[in-house]
């Protein structure tokens, strides 16, 4: 596996803000990968550095090889779909696809084509006047046919209905199937998105929690319940995440995937399950949120807070 | 697929098993692409790869270059073998752990499956 772009202890701070705080991860070529994380959580900004809209306030960002901030060798590789696009005040959906057409390289018009009338976006109409799913649909389209060797999706489908967002599922998984390239999507619907994912990074107030493999995270994700002594004594032998009790009933999600792991789980007569991505990422988020309060009496802990 | 049901790829190899062995598909038949399984399933075409080429190290598919994956003669043979020997740890042994919890002896098992045998 060959990295398209790569974070190495890169910190960015906004007027005494810390955004992202010495990220370290790299972005696999020719990878679906999920950015996940809370709302303020640095998912924005990750991809503002990826792009060159902005600086490391220190460490480095490469992307195919080389900085991206102006660099056009880099950035004309790149498309990046914000989460609101803002269009030209007189831009119809035909004036959007013919300026994309111009700046994408790799830009596919028959499939751009198609995926208009698919979506059923009117072209000759403003863009202020569309509603907001539609506004969506416009990037997601623009984002599909530039078929950019890296590929951003910063919550691509704000106000998408479900089924928009299951055309989009579809033909990002066709056109990423004949047209394998690097694509980057932040979202907060991992439950539906989750399958389509090959790794996952899961970001929180600025700091790496997760970046793994989506199929290694379904394997190592594990929830095991039982009576509530026999699964302290199970959660304390292994990477606990969280756990919930209930008359003397217990119920943790665990990290391991060992078969040895397994087979103490069944000794103690604990029934254990595999656990999805979301439920994962859900617990992380929550633990990181609950230690970050118990330490955050430290000052030099008050610089990883974001809000 | 199922989202707590563990990896995606072994949930494929699963699923292609089944279907050769209740016969739906045929040895020396071709197996659906990765794509076609990524697109059918809207899971990762790498994921569905990887489904695929568990199939091919265990010998219950093989690779016809340029073509595509095919069923191997004796797959359904060599899968209805494994089934069986994992059959007592698969279904016995939560069988007799639920037995165990509400005090059903092994002898009365016994009677309730010759009395189910007759219509099954």
């Amino acid at each position: 596996m060959t990295a398209a772009a790569g974070f190495e202890s890169v910190t960015m701070r906004f007027r005494g803000h810390t955004a992202l705080s010495d990220v370290t991860t790299e972005i696999q070529a020719d990878t679906i990968t999920g950015l996940l994380g809370r709302n303020g959580a640095g998912k924005t900004t990750m991809m503002q550095l990826l792009t060159g809209h902005r600086v490391p306030t220190s460490g480095q960002v490469r992307v195919l090889g080389g900085a991206p901030f102006e660099n056009d060798a880099v950035l004309s590789q790149l498309c990046f779909i914000k989460e609101s696009q803002r269009y030209p005040d007189l831009f119809r959906v035909c004036d959007a696809v013919r300026a994309a057409a111009s700046v994408y390289p790799s830009w596919d018009q028959q499939l751009a084509d198609q995926l208009l009338e698919e979506f059923e976006l009117p072209v000759r109409r403003n863009i202020k006047k569309l509603s907001r799913g539609m506004t969506s649909a416009v990037g997601i389209v623009l984002g599909l046919a530039s078929r950019a060797p890296i590929t951003l999706f910063d919550e691509p489908y704000l106000g998408l209905d479900a089924v928009a967002r299951q055309l989009f599922y579809d033909r990002l998984l066709a056109d990423y199937a004949e047209h394998p390239r690097t694509i980057v999507i932040s979202t907060h619907l991992i439950e539906e998105i989750s399958d389509l994912l090959e790794h996952v990074l899961l970001i929180d107030r600025g700091r790496v929690l997760l970046d793994a493999d989506a199929e290694t995270l379904r394997a190592t994700a594990l929830t095991v319940s039982g009576p509530a002594r026999q699964v302290a004594s199970f959660g304390a032998a292994h990477e606990l995440v969280t756990t919930e009790s209930l008359a003397g009933q217990s119920r943790a999600i665990v990290r391991t995937g060992t078969a040895t792991a397994r087979r103490m789980a069944t000794e103690l007569g604990l029934v254990v399950e595999p656990t999805s991505i979301q439920k994962l990422v859900v617990a992380m988020s929550l633990r990181s949120t609950t230690t970050d309060r118990a330490t955050s009496a430290a000052p030099s802990d008050l610089l990883g807070v974001s809000r | 697929m199922n989202e707590d049901a563990g990896p995606i790829f072994r949930q494929i190899a699963v699923q292609l098993e089944d279907a050769i062995v209740d016969g739906s598909l045929a040895e020396e038949s071709q197996a659906p692409s990765s794509n076609e399984l990524a697109a059918f399933h809207r899971i990762n075409p790498a994921t569905a790869a990887k489904g695929l080429n568990q199939l091919v190290t265990d010998g219950v598919l093989y690779k016809r270059r340029g073509v595509g994956m095919f069923v191997a003669t004796g797959a359904r043979e060599q899968l209805l073998k494994r089934r069986r020997s994992e059959f007592a740890e698969q279904y016995l042994t939560p069988l007799l752990l639920e037995a165990d919890k509400v005090g059903i002896t092994v002898a009365e098992i016994a009677a309730m499956l010759r009395e189910r045998g007759g219509q099954s």
